[in-house]
């Protein structure tokens, strides 16, 4: 294995990509919201775009350095690329597809599964099928450098669970430096060893996705991460707690510090949702009621008018919760977390 | 109102069409078939057939050969003044085909721009056809050929460089194959036009037969001496251009680029 190191500058449209960044054998994710630049930095690495300045390098590898005039053709660079929605060729067969680069495919279609449609074109696969063909076709040279962009947004939330698993699994036994671009944090904290967040070119905050999760840098990271954000105003009070006036009305409580303006931030899977206020030892209970409920698997996204709330089908099915009822959100003052402004 | 409206609708339709087929129809019931097969025998004819073939075969090889690289540059790239070269390329599709005559002999002619320095006498023998008919056709060829290689998703050209591929394995491999059918389309409407080529044949290469007469050029030469002749071989044409539109419209690749997409109507 050999790590990628790269520090370079991208212009785009709107700001600059500056990113700098070693990747060992591990799985990197880069995550945003569309257009903070993520392909961009895929194509830069691919020799698809050229950096204004910089350096990229595979080891000792040189594939761009702006200094010494050194720009590697894409086909180059020991890079397995696999695009958004694939770029699988449509009028070459599975087979083909793979050993388009000129590697051996069985064994690859034997290990991803796709042996079996080894003749079929890519329109009569589904999506969970041409994902494993990109990813064939991509392996198939023997890359140094992995690059997945959105491997997961082409497949249906059915699908996905069981595909990331795989796909994590495969990247465990690839052990290459492999970087993913998803606008999903989910993927990312289930695949990646570390997680950038990027937003506008820059990279905002940079952990594990247990670090992100636990102390986001900025209200920015937390959405991204699937949290509730809330503002309101701090202040101290008797019991060493903070009390936050949230500018929504109620008043809420957190074991972190913060005085005057600040960000609060709720995981959802954090709050639970309950008819009569319960007597547990959580101090926070949000009178709210339900706008949509949205089924993910065996759980539930239940987004309330303050509040988006994970519980599990079962609770939904036994609290017999439905769109525009009243309930009460619950949760702990140790899990509200405040991002002081300023 | 919407009756009125619906029936105006009807009425020009049935006009326009009627316009268009009625001469079209009118040559078949002037002479009846047998004749116009008999007529195709006749030395005139022949002679015509065999220049139009030649002529129009080695003008759309070249056609062929040096559009089919050019169109896949010109619509890959992005360069300043590419306006420019596009709107070059489809000069001929406007200009009367008179003017293109005179252009080449400008060009090619004894005291041309070319054919001055270079010695050669092109005007009035069989190169000078197949110039013309290059010169008249290659317009449609490009625009097509333009249009189909740039509906060619450029991902697809991506991902083949990333998997080792240098640029003209991803031109053979990815680029070619999938623009196939629109440049197919492509191609059989510039044969067309190339067949059909009147004006600037005329002018710059003349009308003997047997060396520089093609078939249309035999349909004006013969209408007024042997009018079955000329009827015999404009019928020719008819079948070979309904062939042609049938094709286009038989097979779903070869639609890709249809024609209802050229702006320009053909020049003649």
């Amino acid at each position: 294995m050999v790590p990628l190191r790269f520090d370079f500058s991208l212009p785009l449209r709107s700001f600059d990509v500056e990113l700098a960044l070693e990747v060992g054998a591990e799985t990197f994710a880069f995550v945003g919201p569309s257009g903070a630049g993520k392909s961009s930095i895929f194509r830069a690495l691919a020799g698809l775009a050229r950096p204004e300045r910089g350096r990229i390098a595979c080891g000792e590898e040189v594939w761009f350095d702006g200094e010494r005039r050194i720009d590697r053709r894409p086909e180059q660079r020991s890079v397995g690329y696999v695009f958004q929605e694939y770029a699988l060729f449509p009028h070459l067969t599975v087979e083909q597809n793979v050993a388009f680069g000129g590697g051996p495919a069985d064994r690859l279609l034997r290990r991803l599964r796709i042996d079996q449609f080894a003749r079929a074109k890519p329109a009569e696969l589904s999506g969970g099928e041409r994902q494993r063909v990109a990813l064939a076709r991509a392996l198939a040279r023997s890359p140094r450098v992995l690059l997945l962009d959105e491997p997961m947004s082409a497949l249906d939330p059915h699908t996905r669970g069981t595909v990331r698993a795989e796909l994590h699994d495969l990247l465990r036994e690839l052990a290459l430096p492999t970087l993913l671009v998803t606008h999903d944090f989910e993927d990312a904290a289930a695949l990646a060893d570390r997680v950038g967040v990027l937003a506008e070119g820059r990279l905002r905050q940079v952990g594990s996705p247990a670090d992100l999760l636990g102390a986001p840098a900025n209200p920015f990271v937390a959405q991204l991460a699937g949290a509730n954000v809330l503002s309101g105003v701090g202040a101290r009070t008797v019991n060493g707690l903070t009390a936050v006036l949230l500018d929504e009305g109620p008043t809420i409580y957190a074991a972190d510090p913060a005085h005057g303006r600040t960000d609060v931030v709720v995981y959802p899977w954090d709050v639970s949702l309950s008819h009569e206020p319960p007597d547990d030892s959580a101090l926070n209970h949000v009178r709210d009621e339900i706008v949509s409920l949205t089924p993910l698997g065996n759980r539930a996204r239940v987004r309330l008018k303050l509040l988006t709330a994970e519980i599990t089908t079962a609770s939904v099915e036994r609290l017999q919760l439905g769109p525009g009822q009243p309930v009460i959100a619950s949760f702990k003052a140790t899990q509200t977390r405040l991002l002081p402004r300023g | 109102m919407r009756a009125a409206f619906a029936a105006l609708l009807a009425v020009t339709t049935a006009i326009a069409l009627a316009f268009l087929v009625l001469p079209v129809a009118a040559l078949f019931f002037r002479v009846p078939p047998g004749d116009l097969i008999g007529a195709l025998g006749h030395h005139v004819t022949r002679d015509a057939l065999l220049v139009s073939l030649e002529t129009s075969a080695i003008a759309h090889a070249a056609v062929l050969l040096v559009g089919t690289p050019a169109a896949y540059l010109l619509a890959r790239r992005r360069f300043r003044g590419r306006w420019l070269v596009l709107a070059l390329v489809e000069l001929p599709l406007v200009l009367p085909p008179a003017v293109a005559g005179i252009a080449l002999l400008a060009a090619f002619g004894q005291a041309g721009l070319l054919g001055h320095p270079l010695h050669v006498q092109i005007p009035f023998t069989r190169a000078a056809v197949v110039l013309a008919v290059a010169f008249v056709e290659s317009p449609f060829y490009f625009r097509g050929a333009i249009s189909a290689f740039e509906a060619v998703d450029a991902t697809l050209l991506d991902a083949a460089r990333t998997l080792g591929a240098g640029s003209a394995r991803v031109f053979a491999r990815v680029a070619l194959p999938l623009a196939a059918g629109g440049l197919a389309a492509a191609s059989a409407l510039a044969l067309a036009r190339g067949l059909g080529e009147f004006g600037a044949t005329l002018i710059f290469a003349g009308s003997l037969q047997g060396v520089t007469q093609t078939l249309p050029l035999a349909i004006y030469a013969q209408f007024d001496q042997d009018f079955d002749t000329a009827l015999a071989i404009s019928a020719l044409f008819i079948v070979v251009g309904a062939v042609l539109l049938v094709a286009l419209k038989l097979f779903p690749w070869f639609r890709f680029a249809s024609i209802s997409r050229s702006r320009f109507a053909p020049s003649t």
